[in-house]
């Protein structure tokens, strides 16, 4: 089950950042395997969303390596990072709620056709494309003309993937995606990133909730204020463990007792 | 409308609630793409909608203002239908205050889908005509050059309007409003340092001699068709036997070309689809890579641009220029846009909607004096029509971004 160390997509190495006076991240090492679900798990204040930056090349780390497939990067913006194949869904997902599912999935890449000597918008494909591609991540749109404004939240949360991975990611990275979602939602976009698992995609996915992240994750790293408490197989260590380690995890357990929520 | 149908998490086959009949055309049953997920049990959830016909044709930003134009035309084929409003003359008299107003409301209508306002157009026109009427008239220039220089003053007052708003991110609407004193005390100043006065007559006929302004902006368009339909008896004809109506005014032409091509542009093509994006959300846009300043700057040049050609088209029409002109179009021009269906928050909206406002705003007011009716009540009605825009307009964006 072991990868040589070369089949690793991400890495960073013994990697901090400072804000001034404050040490967001301490001495990190987080490593993403091709194909695997990677969690990384924490309460507010983490780290988290700092280790996102880092990764999607929005902040340098002030100290440590960055490595994309074995190699070495410094990223000066997250554009860099894209270009190789390194897309971060945040979770403003940069959709525009009044334009239409078609619209929305080509924004910034429009297909064009040539008419005249025009070149137009060409809806046609985008329709089709958008239409094809979401149902491929099993997200069934009756029409790509509604108003994204009309999808539930859990839904735009696979538009967004689905169009990250259509305009080529190898690697996700995934801002908490099942926080403002009820249950059926969440269930529902963490079934689209085992999907992307499947088409081998390596995803990083941020949370909180361990109930969300323990189901479709092979890879455990939990954060606490800044330093890393470890990284699990899944086979290491179970969802309840994974929970105590985490500040308040004995609140959540209580409170999903109480709820009854099975996973 | 629609309540969520929340089900029990682990079920694989859920039977769909019918919630309400009414407006529901066909069963909601899950369209699986077939094969595509062999893993993946579904629940029956709120995927799947069914809009009705007439949901979907209320849907669009247009339906509001032509349903509303045809029931103006409906009053006033009952109220002023045997005054010779819909004579061809007649046509011509309303159509052409609505041509005048439609092409400003274009671009104001562009703009508002952008989610910015330009105040100044109103008084772009008034400077734009003075830039162009004083030089042929006081320093001998040609006229054409004349009207490129007002182009070009014009475009790069959009620019800087444009750069003001996108760079600092002050809302537009203060930012135009003051270019809307700016310029029109611009145009005060100019014309009373350059011809001592506020007024400026003698450039229509210089307009007709000049090649360039000849063709574009003076006269009217077909006359030798409207001859001959006079010849024929088909229209109505002088004793002399020429026609009435010489032919359809310019600005009639020029609103209809720009309104077919904006509206092209809007719906057709890249930065179509920028525009409204851009209006609906500026920080998405920007992150999924829109020049959301380049779409944004463009568009208030566009609005100067419709600005200067109203100001040609009216001096060339009037033959003359005056430092007045164009008082309060800039909101004829947001009024227009609004009847038409364009959110004043951006990222909704439609040229062809906007279109139509204009047309509703010129067939009441060149209407009413065909009636009985005291003019002052235009005013009362183009408020009232307003408020009724809005108020759907509000209701049109609540149930689009509403997730149900």
């Amino acid at each position: 089950m072991d990868p040589s160390p070369p089949d690793y997509v991400l890495e960073l190495d013994n990697v901090s950042k400072f804000f001034g006076t404050v040490i967001a991240l301490n001495d990190v090492t987080v490593r993403l395997k091709r194909g695997e679900v990677h969690c990384l798990l924490g309460d507010n204040g983490a780290g988290k969303s700092t280790l996102i930056k880092i990764l999607a090349g929005v902040h340098p780390p002030s100290r440590g390596i960055y490595r994309v497939d074995g190699k070495p990067v410094e990223f000066d913006s997250p554009s860099d990072a894209l270009d190789l194949g390194i897309a971060t869904v945040y979770q403003d997902l940069a959709l525009v709620p009044l334009m239409s599912v078609c619209r929305n999935f080509f924004l910034g890449r429009e297909p064009t056709r040539s008419l005249w000597g025009i070149r137009l918008f060409d809806r046609e494909y985008a329709t089709r494309v958008a239409h094809e591609k979401l149902a491929d991540m099993g997200i069934v749109v009756r029409d790509a003309n509604q108003t994204v404004g009309t999808m539930s939240g859990g839904e735009r949360q696979c538009l967004a993937i689905a169009r990250a991975i259509h305009f080529g990611a190898r690697v996700l990275i995934l801002d908490e995606p099942t926080a403002a979602l009820g249950v059926k939602q969440s269930a529902n976009v963490l079934r689209i990133i085992a999907r992307a698992r499947d088409k081998g995609i390596s995803v990083i996915f941020i949370t909180h909730n361990v109930h969300h992240a323990y189901p479709v994750g092979d890879t455990f790293t939990l954060l606490n204020r800044g330093r890393s408490m470890g990284t699990f197989h899944k086979t290491e260590i179970s969802r309840d463990e994974v929970l105590n380690m985490m500040a308040g995890g004995q609140e959540m357990q209580e409170l999903m007792t109480e709820l009854g929520v099975r996973l | 409308m629609h309540p969520r149908v929340d089900t029990p998490a682990p079920t694989p086959v859920v039977e769909p609630v019918e919630a309400d009949g009414a407006l529901r055309t066909a069963a909601p049953v899950r369209i699986l793409a077939s094969g595509v997920l062999p893993s993946m049990p579904h629940a029956a959830d709120d995927h799947v909608r069914t809009l009705s016909r007439f949901h979907r044709l209320m849907g669009r930003p247009e339906a509001t203002s032509i349903a509303g134009a045809a029931l103006i035309f409906a009053i006033f084929g009952f109220a002023a239908g045997d005054s010779g409003m819909f004579a061809l003359d007649g046509v011509m008299n309303w159509s052409v205050v609505s041509a005048y107003l439609g092409i400003i409301a274009v671009g104001a209508c562009l703009l508002m889908i952008a989610g910015e306002f330009d105040l100044s157009m109103g008084s772009m026109i008034g400077f734009a005509g003075m830039i162009a009427a004083i030089p042929p008239l006081y320093f001998g220039w040609p006229v054409w050059l004349a009207m490129l220089i007002s182009l070009a003053c014009a475009l790069l007052l959009g620019f800087i309007n444009g750069q003001i708003v996108v760079r600092t991110g002050l809302p537009s609407f203060i930012v135009t409003l003051a270019f809307l004193f700016v310029l029109r005390g611009l145009t005060l100043a100019f014309s009373i340092m350059a011809a001592d006065r506020t007024i400026v007559s003698g450039i229509g006929d210089l307009a007709v001699n000049d090649p360039v302004a000849r063709v574009l902006f003076s006269g009217t368009f077909g006359d030798r068709l409207f001859s001959a339909m006079a010849h024929h008896g088909w229209i109505a004809a002088r004793d002399d036997g020429s026609p009435l109506v010489q032919g359809i005014p310019k600005v009639v032409i020029w609103w209809l070309g720009i309104a077919a091509a904006c509206s092209f542009r809007l719906h057709r093509t890249r930065f179509g689809n920028w525009i409204f994006a851009v209006g609906g959300d500026a920080n998405a846009a920007k992150n999924v890579g829109v020049p959301v300043r380049r779409v944004k700057v463009s568009l208030f040049m566009f609005t100067a641009l419709c600005g200067w050609l109203f100001a040609m088209l009216q001096i060339c029409d009037i033959g003359s220029a005056a430092a007045d002109r164009g008082l309060q179009k800039e909101f004829e021009a947001v009024i227009a846009a609004v009847i038409g269906g364009s959110l004043l928050t951006g990222g909704y909206g439609s040229v062809i909607g906007a279109c139509f406002g204009a047309l509703i705003f010129g067939v009441v007011q060149i209407g009413i004096t065909y009636t009985n009716l005291n003019s002052d009540w235009f005013r009362v009605f183009l408020g009232l029509m307003l408020l009724l825009a809005v108020l759907f307009n509000n209701q049109l964006r609540r149930r689009m971004t509403q997730a149900r």
